[in-house]
């Protein structure tokens, strides 16, 4: 019996299973892909480079992500210029991030990735997630879901961290 | 030979299309929608709670106090 063609036909499986299911999530350690490639809704902020970068992923539905904005305003008001907080939202409605920023108004950056591409190349794993960058763009650190006070302390201490 | 390759190649195909859909963490809007709530209407919960530890006698009464006799 010709158990070599069996044999093929298994690593052919294995290898395209391996393929459908590769992930090419944003990690520690990578480089934010170039924002403007990404036709994103919204006016982007005009220089990232130098600055401390968060970049949160968000939806009107996602209540952890209701419970973050205003740690993330506070952050924001707090930093400053040195600080850039882009918040990227995911909804399939305009008009429902529309009704939520109505709710909960913020200081910072918000843009709509409308053809979810960039949340795509991003991957993350939980809604919120977000990820800090530092002033190359690096992703230095990320955050999944968002926990309350814990993930607040947690931002100071990162965000100081990059800013010395 | 060619009969197990075929069949092996069918069942592979089969597996591979029929399989479970990966819903990404950003694509949940419709299943984080209130409708999808098993528990939204507290009248038919409420309803369903009882029927469902008075039938199962000695399995407690989900949380309530009494041991499923059906006579809360």
């Amino acid at each position: 019996m010709n158990t070599s063609l069996l044999k093929k036909l298994a690593v052919a499986t294995l290898l395209a299973g391996t393929f459908f299911t590769a992930q090419a999530a944003l990690k520690v350690g990578d480089t934010l892909p170039d924002l403007a490639s990404f036709q994103l809704d919204g006016k982007l902020p005009d220089a990232l480079k130098g600055k401390v970068v968060v970049v949160d992923f968000w939806a009107s539905w996602c209540l952890p992500c209701a419970k973050s904005f205003p740690v993330l305003d506070e952050l924001q008001k707090k930093y400053g210029d040195k600080l850039v907080i882009l918040a990227v939202n995911v909804d399939e409605k305009a008009a429902n991030m529309e009704k939520f920023l109505a709710k909960h108004a913020v200081s910072f950056t918000v843009v709509r990735d409308a053809q979810q591409k960039l949340v795509a190349a991003a991957e993350p794993q939980t809604m919120p997630t977000s990820f800090i960058l530092d002033g190359e763009g690096k992703v230095r650190f990320l955050h999944s879901g968002f926990h309350g006070e814990d993930t607040r302390k947690e931002y100071v201490s990162e965000i100081e961290s990059l800013l010395k | 030979m060619k009969t197990q390759a075929l069949f092996l190649l069918a069942a592979t195909l089969l597996m591979t299309i029929t399989g479970c859909a990966n819903v990404k963490p950003w694509q949940r809007e419709h299943l984080a929608d209130y409708t999808m709530r098993a528990d939204r209407d507290p009248l038919g919960t409420a309803q369903v709670e009882h029927i469902w530890f008075s039938r199962e006698e000695a399995n407690g009464g989900r949380g309530v106090g009494g041991g499923g006799c059906g006579c809360n």
